[in-house]
Parts: structure tokens; sequence; C-alpha cells
């Protein structure tokens, strides 16, 4: 199968890019941390596809870092992240995307298309950030903290109004000697229930879930017990809004 | 005293002539060395601007040397200004102050200044403006006049109150409030009663402070002329139901001043009859507020007044312009209540049924016929940190807009004066997905 399109997604965390064939199949992948300097980290991934593929195909990008990318569509990622799960699923429902800088909830109609969406406002607090950040100051690697929170007999309740906040009280738990099986498990529940808040107006539909965060199986579950039912991570998860900046590249 | 009103009488005058001459050289100092920028997005400026900001400008001027010479009050956007009228004061409105100092930007600053006298940062924005402004000792209008009177309606809001008893305790000024029951549907009698009560109260408060008698007759007057400027107000904004719309709901927040400021004027009448017969002309001849008006949205709230270019400009790139706003309609939405054969009784009718004295129910309908009546297939509501009179229930009526009429809603979270609330590149983000959305 041939190479269609290209499609970047420059987050604020990661940068992730694909090579896709007409039905939006990955065919090559890049994932990077992100870099500052934009336009040559893009650049640079982008003709490591080519090269990689031997094509050069029109391409799609998203992202914050959108604007500084040459290609030929350039959307923002909850139209995109909606045309990728689509893709993915053939179904409607809604997408919760957990990224490092911002969450969003996409409700995604019968024809992929964006029929509302959420985002989290001016706040670390319900997104990546928050449990990358917390888990750092616990030294608990990220990779590990699923197993953490597997651990736990109970969640001890971390509150969510603040990732600054929080940190503090955290670190004042660990002080007072309550074990970190059980942290581990609260800060997921806190980060749950707050992107739960902003998905429950919405939560008729089936419900799907991508971003870095859904590669943290802890995290699923806190987010599915949050919202009383199951959530369906997406395949590639953190490629989604890259597939969709791909798939309206071709059009 | 003498002195003083023949200062105030001439800036009437003398000011309009120096207002023309800065405005020439304000231009002639643009256009030199000006370069050819990109083309323009929006339709040409309104020719009437230019009469708008003389207007306004002129207002502040003769405010400078208004203290003194007449009676001033500093009144709250909601209160029936027309009963000061006839006991000759002069007006001033520190929400509309506000809003320039807004545009301009100068908030941050102002406020920080209040946030050091002790005034929270959750305190509404204008408030902060205006504190800022008055320990600062600094206006962009060169000098604000000092109240004998303060004259606070709470059909806004409740936070009116404690920044008029503030501004009470810092100048030693008589405070009347006016206390509006909050209306669900249509006011009780008793309720009508009771703030017509007050305003009679007002106006012996009035009457003492300007040292003149009431003349009813002049009331009377006063309120046909009021009746007839919020009609005519209605008039230019309803010519934005044309397609394309000849202006912009933007624009309509910039020409809010007279109907705000001079309600009850010949001169704010004439102004809104020559503004409507310019954009009845830009009607006939096809011509929008922006270029390429594909899509027509709704504004709810305030605006922000420190990002209408950011926004109109993102949202005119893809052909979205805002057609109306429940904000500028507000001011249309009085002239049905007013009636001079009884002025107190009426003005007491009048304020309760402001949009945010009244409940949810009646929001929704106003939106909802706003939409209809404008052709509006979109919506953004903007959640104002700073009044949230306003922004309680959006969630709701976002919710019903959206079954109810098949709109696409954006609710949008931003702060009318403080441009410290507003992510831009965050908020731009939203407003461009929900664009998107429209394909």
């Amino acid at each position: 199968m041939s190479v269609v399109a290209l499609g970047i997604d420059v987050g604020s965390t990661t940068c992730k890019a694909v090579a896709v064939d007409g039905q939006g199949c990955i065919l090559a992948r890049r994932l990077e941390p992100a870099n500052p300097r934009i336009e040559q980290q893009a650049e640079r991934i982008l003709q490591e596809l080519r090269a990689e593929t031997g094509s050069a195909p029109p391409v799609g990008a998203t992202g914050y870092g959108r604007k500084r990318v040459a290609a030929s569509r350039v959307l923002t990622e909850i139209t995109c992240h909606a045309r990728g799960a689509f893709a993915l699923t053939h179904r409607p429902g809604v997408l919760v995307d957990i990224g490092g800088q911002d969450t969003k909830v996409i409700q995604i109609g019968g024809n992929g298309e964006v029929l509302d969406f959420t985002m989290n406002d001016k706040c670390a607090a319900g997104t990546g950030r928050f449990l990358e950040t917390i888990l750092a100051r616990l030294a608990v690697p990220l990779s590990e903290a699923a197993e953490y929170a597997s651990r736990a007999s109970h969640p001890i309740l971390v509150s969510s109004t603040c990732t600054v906040f929080a940190e503090s009280e955290v670190i004042s738990m660990v002080a007072a000697g309550e074990p970190l099986e059980g942290i581990v498990k609260g800060l997921h529940t806190a980060l749950a229930s707050r992107v739960s808040s902003l998905t429950r107006a919405r939560a008729g539909g089936e419900i799907f879930m991508s971003g870095g965060v859904a590669l943290n199986a802890a995290m699923v579950v806190a987010l599915s017990e949050s919202l009383g039912k199951p959530v369906l991570v997406m395949p590639d998860a953190q490629f989604v809004g890259a597939i969709g900046a791909a798939l309206y590249a071709m059009a | 005293m003498i002195l003083r009103r023949l200062q105030y009488e001439m800036a009437g005058h003398a000011g309009l002539a120096l207002i023309r001459f800065q405005d020439w050289q304000k231009a002639r100092s643009r256009n030199k060395g000006k370069g050819k920028g990109k083309p323009s997005l929006f339709g040409p400026p309104l020719e009437c601007l230019g009469k708008l900001k003389e207007m306004m400008s002129l207002h502040y001027l003769q405010g400078r040397y208004a203290d003194g010479a007449v009676p001033v009050a500093w009144v709250t956007s909601g209160f029936p200004v027309e009963i000061l009228r006839p006991l000759g004061f002069h007006t001033l409105y520190p929400e509309n102050h506000a809003a320039m100092c807004g545009a301009l930007r100068l908030v941050p600053q102002l406020s920080d200044s209040a946030e050091q006298e002790g005034y929270s940062r959750d305190l509404c924005s204008y408030a902060r403006t205006d504190f800022g402004c008055g320990l600062l000792h600094t206006t962009p209008v060169g000098r604000l006049p000092k109240p004998d009177l303060l004259a606070c309606s709470n059909n806004i809001c409740q936070t009116v109150l404690y920044w008029y008893k503030a501004l009470a305790a810092h100048y030693n000024v008589p405070l009347v409030l006016i206390d509006t029951p909050f209306v669900y549907g249509e006011a009780k009698p008793h309720h009508v009663q009771y703030v017509r009560t007050q305003l009679e109260e007002l106006v012996s408060v009035a009457e003492r402070v300007s040292g003149r008698r009431m003349n009813y007759d002049e009331l009377s007057a006063i309120m046909v002329r009021s009746r007839e400027g919020s009609r005519l107000w209605g008039e230019c904004l309803a010519k934005a139901k044309a397609k394309p719309a000849p202006w912009t709901g933007i624009d309509g927040f910039f020409h809010m001043g007279p109907i705000v400021a001079l309600r009850g004027s010949e001169e704010c009448n004439a102004y809104y009859r020559m503004l409507r017969d310019e954009l009845q002309d830009r009607v006939n001849r096809g011509i929008g507020g922006i270029l390429n008006e594909k899509h027509r949205l709704l504004w709810d709230n305030l605006p922000m007044w420190f990002a209408t270019r950011e926004i109109s400009t993102l949202l005119a790139e893809r052909g979205f312009s805002f057609a109306c706003t429940s904000y500028t309609n507000a001011w249309a939405e009085a002239a049905g209540k007013i009636s001079p054969a009884d002025p107190i009784g009426s003005a007491a009718h009048a304020c309760m049924h402001i949009i945010l004295n009244q409940d949810l129910c009646n929001r929704l309908g106003i939106l909802t016929r706003l939409a209809r009546d404008y052709s509006c297939d979109g919506a953004v509501l903007h959640s104002d940190r700073s009044c949230k009179p306003y922004s309680v229930g959006q969630i709701d009526l976002k919710e019903r807009l959206t079954k109810e009429m098949g709109l696409k809603v954006l609710l949008l979270e931003s702060d009318h004066n403080d441009p410290r609330s507003w992510a831009s590149e965050p908020g731009a983000n939203r407003l461009s997905a929900f664009m998107e959305s429209f394909a």
C-alpha cells in the first residue's frame, strides 16, 4: 500500500507524525519529545518519513505548533482528533484526549464531524502534566505508575483543584507516612474525576480515549470507574491527531 | 462658580473644534510613511464613527469642567438616568469609562494599584479599573469630575452596591441605591411599587443635591426622547438582519456610548438616526461589516474590550462575524416600557426588566429570538469572570440553544476588561476549532 499523506501533531509535550495510506492506516511513524524549535524539528521528522516511505505526499498539521509547519492543511487538534478517531472506530462517540497540556472532550457525530467539544480551561490540573509533575516529585517513573496504583488497596484522596496545591499536599502525605501506592492511585482518581466532570454531560455515547495518558492503564481504569462505563483506548492512542491531520491533507 | 460654569459651557463648544483638530493631526501623523499592509477583511469604516468619537470625546471633555459648575452624578449602567437630567446633572458612567480603559489596555496597571490597596482580583474588573483610576489619579480622558451624588441600581449586579459604597466613603457624598427585586416572568405590582417609592425618594435626594426642583413636564419630555433613543438604537441593530450584515456586533459594542451615557438627549437620538440611515444605505448597496460573510454568530455577555480586534479578525479570516449580541440588544429592550404619562412608574418598570434582572427563561427567550431574527447558525457565550450574573446559567443556555435550535455553541472563558484572564493562544484555538466544526 502506498503512502497517501503525512500528518504531524505538534503537541506541547510530544511531537507525533505519521505516514498513512488511503484508509488512514499507519505505514511509518515518529514520536519525539517536543522541541521548542518547532520548524526545524517538524521539518526533520517529515523529511525522515519521506525518506523512509520514499514518497513526498501532502502534509496535514495540527497541535499547538501547527502554524509553524509547512503543510497543505492546518487544522486544530479538535477537528483532527475527531477525524482520526472516527477513522479508527467508524462510529460516533465521545473522545477523551488527555495530553500533556490540555484535555479535550469531543463529541463525534455519525459522519465523524465535531458536534461539540470542551477543554480544560487555563489550568494544568486536568491534564497529563498533573500526573507527570507529581509523580516526578514522588520519584515514581511514569511507566510504573499503573503498577503502583494497582497495588493500592484504596486511593488516598488528593485534591484536583490545582497541580501546585496537589503537589504540596502529596509531599505532606508522604511525610505523614501514607503509602505511596495509595497516593498514586489517589492521583489517578483525582485526575479522572476532573476529566469526567468535563465528560459527564456528553457521556450518552461510547467513550473513546486517546493521548499519551491513555497508555497509562491505571488512568483508563480510574476514568472508567469515575464515568461508570467502559472506556475504549484507541489503537495508536498518541497518533490519533496526526492520523486525522493526514486524512485532511488527502482531501 | 460662574467661571467654572463658563468653562463647562465653553468645553461644550470650543472643545469640539479642538477634538476635530486633534483627530486631523493624528490622522496626518498616521498616514506619514504608511506602507501598504494586508488587504482588509472588513467593510469600509462607518462614516458616523467620526461623529461618535466627537460626541463621546466632547462628553468627557465637558466632564473635566463639570464639578463646581453643575451637579455631577456617577451612575451605573442600569440606572434610570432620565430622572437626573431635568435637575441639570452631568452624568458619568464609571462602567463606560472603565470599558474605554479596557479597550486601551490600561487595566492591568490600574488593577494592580487597586489590588495593592486590598481589593481582590476576583472583584469585577470594571470596579478595579475605576478604583485604579481614582488611586492613581489617572484617566485617558484627562480628568473625571468629582461626584456630588452616586446613583446605583442593583438591577445589573450586587457588586455595584459595594463598589459605590466604597466611592461614597471616598468622596463623602450621598449614595442612592435603587434596589430592584429579581423578576421571574413579569414584575409583580408590589415589586414595581417598591421600586417606584425608591425612585420618588431619589427625586427628593437629587433635588437637595442639585438645589433645583423637579420639572415633571421636562422629565416627561426626556422620557419621550429616551424611549425614542432606545427605539432608534433597536433600529440600528436590526439593520444587521440583512445579509450581509452592514456592521458587526463588535461595531455595535463601540456605538453603544450614546445610548448608555447620553440617553434622553436629542444629540443621542440625532446620532442614531444618522447611524441608522448610513446602515440602511450600506444594506441597499450590499456593503457588509466583513467582506466575506459566510456564517453569522450570536454573542452573549459583555465584550472582551481588550481583544475585540483580535477576535473579530480571527473570525473574519474565515468569514464569520457576530450579527447580534445580547448585550447591545439590552439597550433596545427598554423602549416599550417607558411611558411619558407616568415617568416614575414606567422608569421603575423599565429598570426592573433589564436582562440581568430577569430569570434564565427570559434570557433563553431573548437569545432564541435574536438567533432566529438575525439568522445565526452559531453562538459564542462569553463566560465572563467579572460578570457572574451574566455568566451564570450559560451551560444550560448552551444546551438549550444546541438542542432546541440546532445552533453550534461555544462557551468561551475570559473577562470583559482584564486581559490577564484571557489566555490568547488557547482561546484562539477554541474559536478556530469552533469555526472548523461548521465545515
